[in-house]
């Protein structure tokens, strides 16, 4: 199967390199012209490999340490999907996180909140063969951070994610149904388009809960990329 | 059609997920040291600082580069177009220090084709992340001494006075051959990134 790249798939989807609400992105975004240029097998290609690292219990963040983390636990699945709707298969996927407090186990955040001795809040797993992926965790906290007045950050979990290229290699933040701090937080509304924006939101999924003992929500990533020879369709 | 999940920045707390290397309990799914002892082509290192606009140093990127071997083979062969090659996986990943500083040991890669098949300069695809960019930032790494890069058909695209801040300039120290490559995201001396 040979893929095609749509440029268009990331004008519509993503948000502009420089986003004057998000206040990081003034000094950090290129100011000049971005080269148009015609893929190569440089950027057609991609690594495949990383998931021989994943072990057995990687992709539950609650059994990492001696004790059980406090806070919500919760089941995080869904498929990584190419813009056909395909499963992606055995392709990697990383993610970090706070804690149930909102702190982040990181020497640069010094907020007052506290750290959990049993919770690291990094994960890694493995899409199977349709595509699926699965991790269980703990519902991270808000956190307040310094770009305006009063800033918090709408709960969310990092995402890295590699797909079938170097093109369709993405991070992004999975974020909560109904969070009441989404229309105050610039680094999400920094995606225009209001149906791409609430494709960063999972969905609460009371199927997939596990009775007494944790809640789901689905997350589903569509990656940039798909079949370069669509079938017809009557 | 399904629209696209949009990127999202990395944030300033990534290190402790994707590059915790000695600082942090999680363990790295990658690393900076291409160069393993079974692969074979001639060992370099790259070596460089990323700043911002100000040209203040960027502490808290993250650098992704891919590569094809010494022969110009990927690892990955998608539509079996490359040619095949498994000893060497041309994937690394690093973090920028405190002082902005990052380094790969990788090897020389071949040169594979381009547009149109015309062959293209040895060069290496190199993705930027930061707190700050709210996607990453796409670019190349060219070699300085490398007579191909006057005919290379990327390279051409570029306007001439921009082309240097895509070729890494070769130098040599006690531990071999190093390239300097710097990074700047924005300002007077910015890098060229490309629209892919």
């Amino acid at each position: 199967m040979t893929f095609v790249y749509p440029r268009e798939s990331t004008e519509e989807s993503f948000a502009p390199r420089l986003f004057a609400g998000y206040k990081s992105t003034i000094k950090r975004a290129p100011a000049k012209p971005l080269i148009i240029m015609p893929l190569t097998l440089s950027e057609l290609t991609g690594p495949v490999y990383g998931h021989e690292t994943v072990r057995e219990r990687d992709n539950d963040l609650t059994v990492q340490h001696a004790g059980e983390p406090i806070g919500e636990r919760i089941i995080v699945h869904g498929h990584v999907l190419d813009e056909d709707g395909r499963g992606v298969a055995n392709t990697l996927v990383e993610l970090w996180q706070a804690n149930a407090c909102g702190r982040y186990i990181h020497v640069v955040d010094q907020h007052p909140a506290p750290l959990d001795p049993n919770f690291t809040g990094a994960g890694r797993a493995v899409t199977d063969e349709k595509g699926y992926y699965r991790f269980v965790t703990i519902k991270p906290g808000a956190y307040p951070w310094g770009n305006h007045k009063n800033a918090w950050r709408p709960a969310h979990i990092h995402f890295s994610v590699f797909g079938h290229s170097f093109l369709s290699r993405v991070v992004t933040q999975m974020y909560f149904p109904n969070d009441p701090l989404f229309e105050f937080d610039p680094i999400f509304n920094s995606v225009a388009d209001e149906k791409a924006r609430m494709r960063m939101v999972s969905s609460f999924d009371l199927d997939s809960t596990q009775p007494d003992w944790a809640l789901a929500y689905r997350f589903n990533i569509v990656l940039r990329g798909r079949n370069a020879t669509p079938l017809e369709t009557h | 059609m399904t629209g696209i999940t949009p990127s999202q920045t990395v944030g300033p707390y990534f290190k402790y997920g994707l590059t915790p290397g000695d600082d942090y309990a999680w363990n790295d799914a990658f690393t900076n040291d291409l160069a393993t002892p079974d692969v074979s082509g001639e060992r370099i290192r790259i070596e460089g600082r990323v700043f911002d606009g100000d040209g203040k140093i960027v502490s808290d990127s993250m650098l992704e580069i891919w590569q094809p071997d010494g022969q110009g083979r990927f690892s990955d062969p998608q539509g079996g177009r490359s040619l095949q090659n498994l000893a060497f996986r041309g994937f690394g990943r690093c973090g920028t220090s405190s002082d902005g500083k990052y380094n790969f040991k990788t090897i020389k890669p071949g040169s594979v084709p381009g547009p149109n098949d015309r062959q293209q300069a040895p060069h290496i695809v190199l993705a930027v992340y930061a707190r700050g960019m709210t996607r990453q930032a796409q670019t190349r790494i060219y070699f300085s001494d490398e007579v191909a890069n006057a005919s290379d058909p990327i390279l051409a695209l570029v306007p001439a006075d921009r082309r240097d801040s895509l070729v890494a300039k070769k130098e040599s120290d006690a531990q071999g051959t190093v390239y300097r490559f710097d990074i700047h995201l924005q300002g007077d001396n910015e890098t060229v990134f490309f629209d892919i």
